[in-house]
């Protein structure tokens, strides 16, 4: 093997990972991501607690929001001292996990299906065109009168919206898919379920990841919206109760939180997606997006 | 051997349909090299895909040793215009993927794949992605994932279209190398003479849309050819000279298609022709 062979050759996944987090450490963009959030808080704090704007004047301010966010004896009983806080946070990631999961065990081999058959294509995707543009709220009063307890309702309302979103994007991906690769493996003799397991699924795979950022966002879009009408825990409940009781600085600690666990939340599809298209990684830098 | 009977195939429904082949007969020799030339959009690809087997042609048949084409087959292996190269496996894993489907990937599998891989010396490569290959590297990987099948025909549809000039060269006179090595029946699509000079045996010149065959030019030059050898050689020449004013002739019709100031282009290019 020559040198320049040997210098190039693929990396691990998980030295890839480093390397790539390295990268990013080193280059100016954490820099400029701080200075994102400095340049937003500050408006924050000038506009509310130093200028008080018309508008702004009754809002929680940065410093009382960080102050109680970080008391350990909150005035509105929310903090990160407080148990409480941490039941809320878990009880959404576990809705969100199980949601998620559920639309992506399922809509993954729905996109496939409907990627792929012509016949299954023609009986669901009218169905699929009918049922997808609901919105979510619209659901809320069928859910709760189909489904027993306040868990489930959530579950499937949060569910529905990422299934959507994960099954079309499946499907788009399988579209997406050159017809030579589907050729190509059939003259080299592979059989019909050959052709699906080893050109469609990765061929599909940029489009479902994809889908999966979409169908984890949306997920907790709908998530609060169902909380904020049913359950007795959660961040969105957290939310509509401490809007209720007039309790400001708390709505403020519940929107950060679910803007971090969103967010990191989504960091980790994108994670397993380049994880899983390790391929893709060198052909993303050639093409200088990465 | 590969035989076409009258074939025709055309496009669209009904009253819209467009032929895009009309009652094409050629046969391509066994063990001989066949290189189909035509102006672009003169239904080459489509008569490629109909000897591959992809498609069904609309009146005629094509007999691939004496037997009806009924669908793809690994007798007929194809190389496509671009790369068709899995891009989510490795060099290793494309090449050795004709015997991996049909579960032939034993120690002997194995062994070709090795051997085919040093061949087109692409071994050191073997474990990177398409993505991370040089556009010569992914066709020598296109060619060993083909070879490896060791398949009586060899379809090539412009497999060498878009590299670069010098790459292209090499590519032609490396593939002329593997043929001579064993010897089996190709058949070869190109829009460039110099290319289809060096390869054929047999030079298939086709006409405008609706593809038929316009002229079959037997190349009877001495193997191994080079470029330089053909560059000076009269015949070689000759030949190249006869196919280019056929494919010129066709190429003004695509061009002209009615309109005045194409056709004084023609007209001067007639005048060219005739004063040379």
């Amino acid at each position: 093997m020559n040198a320049v062979a040997r210098r190039r050759a693929p990396m691990p996944r998980l030295a890839l990972t480093w390397f790539r987090l390295g990268a990013w450490l080193r280059s100016p963009k954490p820099c400029l991501a701080l200075a994102g959030y400095a340049l937003l808080l500050g408006f924050w704090y000038l506009s509310v607690e130093v200028f008080k704007l018309p508008r702004f004047a009754g809002m929680p301010g940065l410093t009382s929001v960080f102050h109680e966010w970080t008391s350990r004896n909150p005035t509105y009983g929310i903090s990160l001292y407080i148990p409480v806080y941490w039941v809320h946070i878990l009880v959404s990631l576990r809705r969100i996990g199980i949601a998620f999961l559920l639309a992506t065990a399922l809509g993954v081999p729905t996109g496939l299906m409907l990627g792929w058959s012509r016949a299954f294509k023609e009986y669901v995707f009218p169905l699929f065109e009918i049922l997808r543009p609901i919105p979510i709220l619209a659901w809320v009063p069928l859910a709760i009168i189909m489904l027993p307890g306040s868990e489930l309702p959530v579950i499937y309302l949060t569910f529905l919206a990422s299934f959507f979103a994960t099954a079309l994007n499946t499907m788009l991906g399988v579209r997406s898919i050159d017809n030579s690769y589907i050729l190509a493996a059939g003259c080299l003799g592979a059989s019909s379920l050959q052709t699906f397991r080893h050109v469609i699924i990765p061929g599909a795979l940029p489009f479902i990841f994809t889908g999966l950022q979409i169908s984890v966002g949306v997920a907790w879009f709908s998530l609060v919206a169902a909380e904020m009408v049913s359950g007795q825990f959660g961040l969105g409940y957290l939310i509509n109760t401490s809007y209720t009781s007039v309790e400001y600085p708390t709505i403020v600690i519940a929107m950060l939180t679910l803007g971090i666990v969103g967010y990191l939340s989504s960091a980790m599809v994108r994670l397993a997606g380049h994880w899983l298209m390790a391929w893709r990684v060198p052909q993303l830098v050639t093409d200088g997006r990465r | 051997m590969i035989e076409l009977r009258h074939v025709s195939k055309s496009y669209g429904p009904g009253r819209f349909a467009r032929p895009v082949i009309e009652d094409c007969s050629f046969t391509v020799e066994a063990n001989h090299f066949t290189v189909m030339m035509g102006p672009s959009g003169s239904g080459k690809s489509t008569l490629i895909r109909l000897v591959a087997g992809f498609e069904k042609p609309s009146a005629g048949e094509i007999l691939v040793n004496d037997r009806p084409v009924t669908g793809p087959g690994q007798d007929r292996l194809v190389v496509f215009q671009e790369s068709a190269l899995f891009p989510w496996m490795t060099t290793r894993e494309n090449v050795q993927y004709g015997p991996r489907a049909r579960g032939e990937l034993t120690g002997t599998g194995r062994a070709r794949t090795d051997f085919l891989l040093e061949k087109v010396g692409l071994h050191a490569f073997r474990e990177r992605y398409p993505a991370q290959l040089s556009g010569g590297m992914q066709r020598r990987a296109e060619l060993a994932r083909a070879l490896v099948n060791n398949p009586a025909i060899m379809i090539l549809d412009e497999p060498f279209r878009g590299l670069d000039a010098l790459t292209k060269k090499m590519m032609i006179e490396y593939y002329a190398g593997l043929s001579a090595e064993s010897p089996r029946t190709n058949l070869f699509v190109t829009t460039d003479v110099d290319e289809a000079i060096f390869l054929a045996n047999r030079l298939l010149v086709m006409s405008h849309i609706p593809a038929r065959v316009r002229e079959v030019i037997e190349v009877d030059l001495p193997r191994p050819r080079s470029f330089t050898r053909i560059l000076l050689d009269g015949r070689a020449n000759a030949l190249k000279m006869a196919a280019l004013s056929l494919l010129h002739e066709e190429a003004m019709k695509a061009f002209g298609g009615g309109n005045i100031p194409a056709a004084d282009f023609i007209e001067a290019h007639r005048r060219r022709v005739a004063a040379m």
